[in-house]
C-alpha cells in the first residue's frame, strides 16, 4: 500500500512537472512571437537587414525550389495520368496537377524545403549567438536583439515564403505539362483548358494563406528554439546542444506545418 | 570627499536551483573609480557582474545603477540604463560573422544617427587607439586572442560609456598581452574617465589599477577596501586569499620574535 502510494505520488509529481514545463515553454514561445511581431511594426524601419534575410531565406532557396517543384509536377502528372486513365479522364490531368500544387503540395513542400535549408540555419545561427554570449552582448549594448536579430527574419519569411511557393507552383505546372503533354501525349489545349476551368481564385488564395502561415511558423519555431537554447531542459550547451536544438526545431516546425496544413484546408474547403 | 555612488548592490541573493551563489551581497561602486572583484573560481564573481548588467535578476535584494533599481524595472528602463554601459566579456563575444570594423561600428549604427563617414572616422580612431589599424577587414576568427580582446575593448568604448565592465579581461593571455590590455585600460580610463568594474583573478597585478578591491568568498563580499587595506586586512577570508595568491607578505611572530618583543 505504501509502495503504491509512493508510486502514485511520484507519477503525480512527474505529471505536474511536465505540465508546468509545457506551460513555461508555451508561454515563452507566445511572448517571443508577440514581442517579435511588435518589433516588426515598431520604428525604426531598416531595409538592409530585411533584404539580407530575403536573400538568405528566399533567393538562396530558389534553386532547390526549382528542382523540387519541377520533379513534383512531373511525378504528379505521371501518377495522375495512370490513375485518371482508369476512368478515361486523362483530359483532367491539367486540373489535377494544378489543384494539387496550388492547394497542397506547393505551400507544404516549399515550406519543408525552406525549413531544411534556411530554418535549420536560423536555429544554428541564433543558438550559437546565444551560446557565445553574442545576444547578451547585444542586450548590454542596449541593442534590442528582437528588433535587430529576429524581426528582419520574420519580415523576410513572410515575404519569401509566398514568392517561393509561387515559383514552386509555376515550375511544378510546367513539369506536369512536360510529362503530360511531352511524354504522355495529352493534348496541350485540353491540359491547359481543364486547368483554366478547375482553378478558382479561392485555390490560389488558400495557397497564399498557407504560405504566409507556414513562413511565420518556420521563422517563429526556428528562431525561438535558438534564442532560448540556454533554457532547454535537455541542456543546450556547446556544439551538441546546438545540433540537438537544430534537429528539434526542424522536426517541430515540419510537424507543425503538416498539422496546420490540415487545419487550414479543413477551414477553407 | 567620496564621489557619487553609481552602482549599489543591496542584500542581493541568488540561487541556481538548490545551490545558493550569493547571500546578502552588498557592494558600492563610486563614479570614476575602478573596483576589482576578486575571488576563487566558481565563487560567483561573474554572477555579480551579470546582476550589475541586468542579465540576471536577483532572488532578493536591489541592484541600483544611477539610483534606478534594475532588478525591478521594466525592459525599456533597463535599456535606458544600459546606454551608459560598455562591456568586455570573458570570451569577448564578438559577432563572429562580422569583420572587426563592423563589430566596432555596430553600436554606432544601431544606437546613433551618425552618417557612415562619421562612423568610419570614429571606428578608425578606436582602431588606432587599440593598435588595430590593419585588422579592420579581418574576421574575429582570423585574429589572435589578444587582438580579439582589444577589439572587444574598442567596441565597449565606442559610445564613450560612463561605466565599463570587464569580465576576466586577461584570461588566456600571456604576460605581454595581459600587460598590453592593462596599458590600454589605464590609457583609455585616463582619457574617457569612465567608472570600471573588473572581475579578475590576476592578483596582485590587477591591484595596481584598482581603487577598491572586493573579495567574494563564502557567498558574500568580504570587505571592499583599497588595495593597501586589502593586503593588510584581518578578515580571515581576505588574509587567506592574499596568502594563497601572493604568498605570506608579513613574517610570523615565530620567525621574527625579536621584532615582536620590541613591539
Amino acid at each position: 500500500m505504501v509502495i503504491l502510494k509512493s508510486v502514485m505520488l511520484k507519477l503525480l509529481e512527474k505529471l505536474g512537472y511536465e505540465s508546468l514545463y509545457l506551460l513555461e515553454v508555451t508561454g515563452r514561445m507566445g511572448i517571443f512571437l508577440f514581442s517579435c511581431l511588435g518589433r516588426v511594426l515598431a520604428p525604426p524601419y531598416k531595409l538592409n537587414p530585411i533584404i539580407r534575410q530575403i536573400h538568405f531565406i528566399g533567393s538562396r532557396s530558389v534553386f532547390v525550389i526549382l528542382f523540387t517543384g519541377t520533379f513534383t509536377g512531373m511525378v504528379l502528372a505521371l501518377q495522375g495520368y495512370y490513375t485518371l486513365r482508369k476512368f478515361g479522364s486523362e483530359g483532367l490531368l491539367g486540373s489535377a496537377v494544378a489543384l494539387s500544387l496550388l492547394r497542397e503540395l506547393g505551400p507544404v513542400l516549399t515550406a519543408l524545403m525552406v525549413i531544411g535549408r534556411a530554418g535549420s540555419a536560423i536555429t544554428a545561427e541564433v543558438g550559437i549567438m546565444r551560446n557565445s554570449e553574442q545576444i547578451d552582448a547585444l542586450e548590454c549594448m542596449a541593442i534590442d536583439p528582437y528588433k535587430y536579430l529576429i524581426a528582419p527574419k520574420f519580415v523576410a519569411g513572410l515575404i519569401a515564403m509566398p514568392l517561393l511557393t509561387f515559383i514552386f507552383d509555376v515550375v511544378g505546372i510546367f513539369g506536369g505539362w512536360a510529362v503530360g503533354v511531352g511524354l504522355l501525349d495529352i493534348n496541350q489545349g485540353t491540359f491547359f483548358q481543364s486547368m483554366y476551368k478547375a482553378v478558382a481564385w479561392q485555390d490560389i488564395n488558400m495557397g497564399i494563406i498557407k504560405a504566409l502561415i507556414f513562413g511565420l511558423l518556420m521563422i517563429w519555431i526556428c528562431s525561438v528554439k535558438g534564442y532560448f537554447l540556454h533554457l532547454d531542459r535537455s541542456g543546450g550547451f556547446g556544439a551538441e546542444g546546438v545540433s540537438r536544438t537544430t534537429t528539434s526545431a526542424v522536426v517541430l516546425s515540419s510537424v507543425s506545418i503538416l498539422v496546420w496544413d490540415y487545419l487550414i484546408s479543413a477551414i477553407m474547403l | 570627499m567620496d564621489s557619487e555612488i553609481v552602482i549599489e548592490l543591496i542584500n542581493v541573493e541568488k540561487s541556481f536551483g538548490s545551490q545558493k551563489v550569493l547571500d546578502r551581497v552588498n557592494l558600492q561602486v563610486r563614479r570614476g573609480t575602478t573596483l576589482v572583484i576578486v575571488g576563487a573560481s566558481g565563487q560567483g564573481k561573474s554572477v555579480i557582474l551579470k546582476h550589475m548588467l541586468g542579465l540576471v535578476r536577483p532572488d532578493a535584494g536591489q541592484v541600483k545603477v544611477f539610483d534606478k533599481d534594475i532588478a525591478n524595472c521594466s525592459k525599456s528602463e533597463l535599456k535606458e540604463v544600459r546606454k551608459s554601459f560598455g562591456v568586455l566579456f570573458q570570451n569577448v563575444a564578438l559577432f563572429d560573422s562580422m569583420t572587426v570594423y563592423d563589430n566596432i561600428a555596430l553600436p554606432l549604427r544601431e544606437r546613433t544617427h551618425l552618417s557612415e563617414a562619421e562612423i568610419r572616422a570614429n571606428v578608425e580612431e578606436k582602431l588606432a587607439m587599440m593598435d588595430l589599424d590593419k585588422a579592420g577587414n579581418k574576421f574575429p576568427a582570423q585574429i589572435s586572442g589578444g587582438m580579439q580582446k582589444r577589439v572587444g575593448l574598442a567596441r565597449a568604448l565606442v559610445l564613450d560609456p560612463s561605466i565599463v565592465f570587464f569580465d576576466e579581461p586577461t584570461t588566456g593571455l600571456d604576460v605581454n598581452k595581459s600587460n598590453e590590455i592593462y596599458r590600454l585600460f589605464y590609457k583609455t580610463q585616463a582619457q574617457l574617465g569612465y567608472t570600471a568594474v573588473i572581475v579578475s583573478h590576476d592578483v596582485p597585478k590587477i591591484f595596481k589599477l584598482s581603487d577598491h578591491v572586493a573579495l567574494l568568498a563564502n557567498k558574500q563580499i568580504q570587505g571592499c577596501l583599497t588595495p593597501e587595506e586589502f593586503q593588510l586586512s584581518d578578515n580571515p577570508h581576505i588574509r587567506s586569499f592574499v596568502e594563497t595568491t601572493m604568498g605570506p607578505i608579513y613574517s610570523s611572530e615565530r620567525e621574527e620574535s625579536s621584532f615582536y618583543e620590541k613591539v
